[in-house]
């Protein structure tokens, strides 16, 4: 074993390093789609939750839709309020045996980082629909569009845009976070990092290693999520489409041979 | 004009927020190819009854009849006589995630249910009627706030209304944009579209409508013919409201 710090790391890479480097990928796998998921649970929750209620709806809408809400609140405060560790042992030891459940370590670690990203996206979401200015919905509506379609085609993709750099922080919280779901034996990059610390009883040169593996992975998507906000901010230009003089104000612009050439 | 079939009638209607009145009992109708304009200090309920017009508020006590038909009724599906009823506000409320060319066609391709084609000729033709052709491709950010106004003309005439509401729609513009909105609205009443304008324009109100409405404290105070209105104002606060007007 080398003595330099540098040629230890080195070593343990050697010999870990594989191991390791496929943790991650679980990690950022976990990560990947435990924020997707929740994604679209919380823009389904966050939508409901927005729905508004009017003095001449019906009363059975109502009474359907105030019960409906009160166990999404109830879902969404349930899984904010209690550390995914618990979660992860309750619902993987408790919950799942007990509906007689027995799914693949993978999409159990899956099902719980989706349904807790779920429940803090759920605020999130609603944050950004009700971060819209009203009279984006008022344009809507008056020219006839309904709740759905106000929601669909005007009011959730600038939502969506406004709420991206939260959907960035939750997916960097995710990858680094899914390292709690070691506790139920998913072999994810913490969990290799153990055990490689363990075997060489070199925590500290096993543990640079991790640190650097986990920066690589959230920095590189949050470079990839900040590329993504300013693709959909579009083009900060825009062509005029004519050939129309009167529209240049400057008025510098002459098309009268293309005219003639048209003919 | 009793027992006419009017466009579109308000009747006893009243409006209130919590303990605050905001419309008392107000009575007016419109007939195709009216021009109204609502005149009146800032909060006599100008706005509110426009907005109750198109459902924008919900109506405390009241009818407002359309071709005869109770739109406050419950069963009434308000979605598609908004699609009949043009709206045009003071804060323009083009939609954001969309092109000025997107903005016109949204609604007659997923309300109207037209094809793209269609949608996109038709959006064109209004586009250029208030001349904003040319920056189809721009985004409303992008655009003055005449301009926006003018694209927010064009959407609504795009869905092909048969009677357009105007809130205000020039009071966040500076004078050279209100010049370039009032002349695309001239033309509009010249071309016989039923229009109902909330506005502080005293000069335009005077010039295009056939029928002026001066509301104060939540009713109507006033109404007729502008050349009343303007000209021989009977009321006392009429006159008050309007002296500076006729003064200058």
């Amino acid at each position: 074993m080398p003595t330099d710090f540098i040629g230890r790391v080195l070593a343990v890479f050697d010999r870990y390093g594989m191991s390791m480097v496929q943790g991650a990928a679980v990690s950022l796998q976990i990560a990947l789609v435990g924020t997707f998921v929740g994604c679209v649970i919380g823009f389904a929750v966050g939508i409901v939750q927005t729905i508004p209620t009017e003095p001449k709806d019906n009363p059975v809408k109502k009474g359907v839709l105030w019960i409906v809400k009160l166990i999404l609140n109830a879902y969404v405060e349930f899984f904010r309020g209690t550390p995914m560790m618990a979660q992860a042992m309750f619902i993987y030891y408790g919950l799942f045996p007990l509906v007689g459940l027995n799914p693949p370590m993978r999409q159990a670690a899956y099902f719980i980082l989706s349904i807790n990203t779920g429940a803090y996206m759920a605020e999130t979401v609603r944050g950004g629909i009700l971060s819209i200015d009203i009279g984006q919905t008022e344009g809507a509506k008056a020219i006839g569009m309904t709740h759905v379609q106000t929601m669909l085609y005007v009011i959730l993709p600038q939502a969506l845009r406004n709420i991206m750099p939260q959907i960035g922080n939750n997916l960097i919280i995710n990858i680094k976070d899914s390292c709690v779901l070691s506790v139920i034996g998913v072999a994810e990059l913490l969990y290799k990092t153990k055990a490689a610390a363990g075997a060489l009883y070199m925590n500290f040169e096993t543990y640079t290693i991790t640190m650097i593996m986990y920066f690589i992975m959230t920095f590189t998507c949050s470079r990839i999520l900040r590329w993504m906000e300013n693709r959909m901010d579009g083009s900060d230009n825009y062509d005029l489409a004519t050939t129309d003089t009167l529209a240049h104000t400057s008025g510098m612009y002459r098309y009268p041979d293309e005219k003639k050439g048209e003919k | 004009m009793a027992g006419q079939n009017h466009l579109l009638e308000v009747r006893h209607l009243s409006k209130s927020f919590g303990k605050h009145v905001v419309l008392r009992d107000i009575d007016f109708s419109v007939d195709i190819g009216d021009v109204t304009c609502i005149i009146g200090a800032s909060g006599s309920g100008k706005s509110t009854l426009l907005r109750c017009i198109n459902m924008l508020e919900t109506p405390t006590t009241g009818e407002i009849l359309y071709h005869e038909k109770d739109i406050t009724d419950r069963r009434v599906n308000v979605s598609s006589y908004r699609s009949k009823v043009g709206m045009v506000f003071q804060s323009f409320n083009l939609f954001n995630n969309m092109s000025v060319l997107e903005n016109c066609m949204i609604g007659q391709t997923r309300v109207l249910k037209k094809s793209k084609e269609e949608a996109k000729k038709n959006a064109m033709k209004y586009l250029e009627k208030v001349g904003m052709a040319p920056y189809i491709h721009a985004k409303p950010r992008q655009i003055s706030g005449g301009q926006k106004q003018r694209v927010a003309i064009a959407r609504a005439l795009a869905m092909e209304p048969e009677v357009l509401l105007f809130d205000e729609p020039t009071s966040a513009l500076d004078p050279q944009m209100v010049g370039e909105v009032l002349a695309v609205m001239r033309t509009l009443a010249k071309e016989g579209i039923t229009m109902i304008i909330v506005t502080h324009e005293m000069a335009f109100a005077r010039d295009v409508s056939n029928h002026v409405v001066f509301m104060a404290d939540g009713v109507i105070e006033e109404e007729g013919g502008p050349e009343n209105i303007f000209g021989a104002p009977q009321k006392a606060k009429t006159q008050e409201f309007l002296s500076r007007f006729i003064q200058g």
